[in-house]
């Protein structure tokens, strides 16, 4: 079994959702314009991450498997990750509005975000115990964050900076991702853990 | 009419290159020619059934749950391309991995779906399904094959280039970085042709 804290460690660092397995990109362009939304949708992410992992967890060993629909797969994920983002949004307005002042906007969003049903699917397919998915899901989703914060940070940087005309807007956007997964590409090996 | 629903998608309003939906599974695995290609059939397959089935059965949606109608017809057509991908292409389905469940949370389909198959009918919308599939697929298949020439000296697997650069490939290319550069460089092309025609 391998131990919890590589798992976090391969999930946060060396296969970064973002910037090594390619997941969630649209969110990672579309909401890094500025470091507090980053930073909004980066908590509204952890929090969703972690419960879809565990109820599509349930659902996966406890319900279809037993029941021998594992064809079922993607539509009952898909479909449970959009009824608990709805659930979520409800019970945030009516029970904490602060936090849903907070993430409300984001909560949204976050339905089509191939990065929750891409770790509810990796978690199947490492056969990850419960407490296996429970960290690689949180050390996905801080990875997310921190690719996220540190793509806000420099994108703030570079409105104010000349860039040539051809690439303003996303092709800048696109390069500053490819030098910040460059310099991802440098914790591969770490402690033995490969991409 | 009929052809302009057609080339749209193409390349006015290409998916990827244009409209910029649909990232994901276009870096993710566009580290060879024939991954590229495999992706983009696997998406013209599910987006034109989608959009045929919905623009038929369109006048019985109910429009406060249409969204979930869409994703449940939608993940139908992934899991029939996911199960014949594995039983017939194990290569290809290995390689592409996770991003064929992924399809169904695929931005290009629910937006055509949505946008264009739930308004109009049944003819329009296979046409749509195709053209937007064509544009994805093109700009998928274009960065593929770059980063296969580069990255690894081939294309589609035969040897192209001589025997120095073949030992030494620009193995960056094939790697997570190549391919947000790869497509940076597509579209500042793109943004300079615009500019210079405006």
């Amino acid at each position: 079994m391998v131990s919890p804290f590589l798992i976090f460690l391969s999930a946060f660092l060396v296969n970064n959702i973002v910037l090594m397995r390619f997941l969630g990109l649209c969110p990672y362009f579309g909401v890094s314009r500025r470091t507090d939304t980053a930073l909004g949708m980066s908590m509204g992410v952890l929090f969703v991450m972690l419960l879809a992992s565990w109820i599509t967890f349930f659902i996966y060993h406890y319900l279809l498997v037993p029941l021998d629909l594992v064809f079922l797969r993607t539509a009952a994920f898909i479909l449970v990750i959009a009824s608990l983002v709805q659930l979520i949004e409800l019970f945030l307005k009516k029970n904490v509005p602060t936090l849903y002042q907070a993430l409300g906007i984001y909560l949204p969003l976050i339905t089509t975000n191939c990065a929750i049903l891409g770790i509810t699917f990796l978690i199947i397919d490492y056969d990850y115990t419960l407490l296996q998915a429970t960290v690689f899901s949180i050390g996905t989703a801080l990875g997310f964050g921190l690719a996220l914060l540190l793509m806000a940070g420099m994108r703030e940087q570079i409105d104010l900076a000349p860039v040539p005309d051809a690439l303003k807007g996303s092709p800048i956007a696109f390069i500053t991702a490819s030098l910040t997964s460059l310099a991802f590409l440098g914790f591969a090996g770490l402690l033995g853990l490969s991409i | 009419m009929q052809s302009r629903d057609f080339t749209n998608g193409i390349l006015k309003n290409n998916p990827v290159l244009v409209l910029m939906i649909g990232l994901c599974p276009t870096l993710a695995v566009s580290t060879t020619a024939f991954n590229s290609l495999g992706m983009g059939i696997a998406v013209i397959f599910v987006l034109t059934l989608s959009n045929i089935t919905i623009s038929s059965i369109r006048k019985f949606i109910p429009e406060n749950i249409r969204i979930p109608v869409f994703i449940v017809i939608i993940s139908t057509f992934v899991t029939v391309i996911d199960y014949t991908m594995h039983a017939f292409i194990p290569d290809l389905y290995k390689n592409l991995g996770v991003f064929v469940p992924l399809i169904v949370v695929n931005c290009i389909i629910l937006g055509r779906v949505e946008g264009f198959a739930y308004k109009n009918g049944v003819f329009a919308s296979l046409l749509d399904g195709l053209g937007s599939g064509i544009g994805f697929t093109l700009a998928i298949f274009i960065m593929g094959s770059i980063r296969e020439l580069l990255g690894s000296g081939t294309f589609f697997g035969f040897n192209v280039f001589p025997q120095g650069f073949q030992n030494n490939p620009v193995i960056f290319m094939i790697l997570p970085p190549g391919g947000f550069l790869v497509i940076a460089s597509l579209m500042g092309i793109m943004n300079h042709f615009k500019s210079s025609h405006a």
